[in-house]
């Protein structure tokens, strides 16, 4: 932090004691930056040693574990580009993700809306409905879930029977993040939209939707998120060609357990679109999870 | 903890409108008086119209989360008082039998065990680790937005990504870790990392801290970005050394970011599911078996719908008793002197 100060010439009281601040700063920075790829190389090394080693043979694997490929192969990437049950897991990974976003995204602003902008007896009551469902994780009702999804329901092997469940327990933390973003749209803004003749709803679709686009960007990627990794539930739900990305490197993994190469191949490219798009919104993931933290 | 997160969550919001209208409280106080009043005009005659209008938007969530996710609660603590093997009827009335059968098997109370160690383990190592990594980052670099971005890759891949490559690394004598380590005159477990019973929880610990010890620095940056600038200014000018300055003001005031983070960390871990799946599916010898694998296998494999419904209703309880707990031991120092901090914020929201 005393950069800070060696930054601001007003606030330092000598030249002397500057020119010592920095040098000591300096030499921190060393051991800052050796912390800092220390940091990086055990962070990262795990997956670029998985991503890397899909270029290699298991026999190079076998050979020498640790070494980069050598030569280059290109047949594990190839083969799982080739592999149809990839695309099909890619698949049905993107309209469960997509489809649960939706979900979560529309009836979080509709149920956010009255609750932040509308005075009634029970607007209360039921945000806290919303707010005790943070305390139910879904493991709790995994097995009746999966009961009634499968024999009442028959939505066993659906995108539906997925996305359904998900967007539910999702929505608490949805509403919970929106209703303070919609409550702090200024007041005037539907006033003028009343005197301009807008019903509360045409105040919703034509003011409010637009206005609280960030917000419902940031809910959407972590409903995204969420439903993207999910595991349990997609476990317990589908089976063969219904089975989403993270099922399909898990199946993968045990039932090629012998081709490690293999296996870091279809890791790697599964792992490939969520990252780009993870590391694109980064900042709106950050932003939900710091709004679920504190600012 | 349910109010202090939503205290925060419109405290957060607050501030972040306070750039785009700077002065709410002047500017809303006297239009408000008027909206009072044409609201009041219009009520009568748009009464009707108003409550269809609040159920039109506030059902769709409602029904969503009243089948999918109260009914199943409801129907958890049904299934709990039946023996039924998912056929036929709920007509076996056990009463607590399940419960008993629970909290007497050993591989379910060994299991809260575990979810209680990787609990405190993952508090323990994520919270100096990630704090210190946070600190460190928390100064001009160059660098500083990819380190974030690098940092917060492991926690962006799922559970299952990261459980499939570690699975691979931690393979005994030909994955990467036992040739790292032979290669420092070190010899790797002979039934794996992952096969020896006394290290695999140790083992699945370590994995889990490398995945969401990104997300401890994410939001311990963020808090740090909170703290008054003016503040390390005037420590400085009064001669602290860069260590007090982190223990007397940067520390001290990221106490609510830090707490918080520790209620989230509490809660996943209390959930913790596809990475032991994933890595150990619970073995070797139930060594690594949690609440959720537990119950899980019970209503999967062995089709025991009874004592699965029960079990989840005791982790339902363990979750929440260590919540309110939680929220009384800790969470409780931020929403009383806190409140005073953030009172004249949230006014104007």
């Amino acid at each position: 932090m005393s950069t800070i100060l060696a930054t601001g010439p007003q606030h330092t009281p000598t030249q002397a004691k500057r020119a010592k601040k920095r040098s000591k700063n300096q030499g921190g920075n060393v051991l800052v930056y050796a912390l800092a790829l220390a940091v990086v190389a055990l962070t990262l090394g795990p997956v670029l040693y998985g991503v890397l080693g899909g270029f290699r043979t298991n026999a190079q694997l076998a050979q020498n574990p640790a070494g980069l490929p050598a030569p280059w192969v290109l047949d594990n990437y190839l083969g799982v580009l080739k592999n149809p049950d990839f695309w099909n897991y890619a698949l049905n990974s993107s309209m469960i993700a997509v489809i649960t976003t939706l979900i979560v995204v529309i009836f979080g602003v509709m149920a956010a809306y009255p609750l932040a902008r509308y005075q009634f007896r029970l607007r209360e009551p039921i945000f806290m409905v919303f707010v005790l469902g943070l305390l139910f994780p879904a493991t709790v009702a995994i097995v009746p879930l999966f009961i009634m999804i499968t024999r009442d329901l028959h939505m066993g092997n659906t995108w539906w029977g997925v996305a359904l469940p998900q967007a539910a327990f999702a929505l608490p933390m949805t509403v919970v993040i929106l209703r303070p973003f919609l409550m702090a749209l200024p007041q005037e803004l539907e006033e003028a939209a009343q005197l301009d003749g807008a019903s509360r709803i045409g105040f919703f679709w034509r003011i409010l939707l637009p206005l609280s686009g960030p917000g419902m960007v940031t809910v959407g990627v972590l409903a995204f998120v969420g439903s993207w990794n999910a595991y349990l539930l997609p476990l317990l739900l589908l089976q063969g060609d219904m089975r989403t990305l993270p099922l399909g490197v898990a199946d993968y993994s045990s039932e090629h357990s012998a081709d490690t190469a293999g296996v870091f191949a279809f890791t790697a490219l599964a792992m490939i679109p969520a990252l780009i798009f993870f590391l694109a919104m980064q900042k709106r993931i950050v932003n939900g999870l710091q709004g679920a933290v504190k600012g | 903890m349910i109010p202090t997160v939503a205290q925060e969550v419109s405290f957060v919001s607050s501030s972040r409108t306070d750039d785009a209208d700077p002065n709410p409280v002047s500017v809303t106080q006297p239009t408000r008086i008027k909206s009072v009043k044409a609201k009041e005009r219009r009520r009568k005659p748009a009464d009707k119209r108003k409550n269809l209008e609040i159920l039109f938007f506030i059902s769709p969530a409602l029904i969503l989360i009243a089948v999918f996710m109260l009914l199943p609660i409801i129907q958890a603590v049904r299934f709990s008082v039946y023996n039924w093997k998912g056929f036929g009827p709920l007509v076996d009335f056990v009463g607590l039998k399940n419960y008993a059968r629970v909290l007497q098997n050993e591989v379910f109370t060994d299991a809260m065990i575990h979810n209680l160690i990787i609990i405190g383990g993952s508090i323990a190592l994520q919270l100096p680790i990630g704090l210190g990594i946070a600190l460190l980052l928390n100064r001009k670099m160059k660098i500083q937005s990819l380190l974030r971005t690098i940092i917060f890759v492991p926690y962006v891949l799922s559970e299952v990504i990261a459980g499939v490559i570690w699975f691979q690394l931690l393979q005994p004598q030909y994955g990467v870790v036992d040739t790292i380590i032979s290669k420092l005159g070190i010899q790797g477990p002979a039934q794996g990392w992952l096969g020896t019973p006394e290290l695999a929880l140790w083992t699945v610990l370590a994995v889990l801290t490398w995945k969401y010890l990104g997300l401890a620095v994410i939001l311990f940056l963020a808090g740090l970005q909170g703290v008054p600038s003016e503040l390390y200014e005037a420590a400085q000018i009064d001669g602290a050394s860069w260590w007090q300055i982190q223990r007397k003001i940067t520390i001290p005031l990221l106490g609510p970011t830090l707490r918080t983070w520790g209620f989230l960390s509490m809660i996943g871990s209390l959930q913790l599911f596809d990475m032991v799946w994933i890595l150990t599916g619970g073995g070797p010898a139930n060594s690594t078996t949690t609440m959720a694998s537990f119950l899980v296998s019970e209503g999967t494999k062995r089709q025991n719908f009874g004592v699965a419904a029960a079990a989840s209703v005791i982790l339902f309880v363990v979750a929440l008793i260590l919540a309110v707990s939680y929220q009384q031991f800790v969470l409780k120092r931020d929403s009383q002197p806190d409140d005073e901090r953030t009172k004249p914020k949230k006014v104007k929201a």
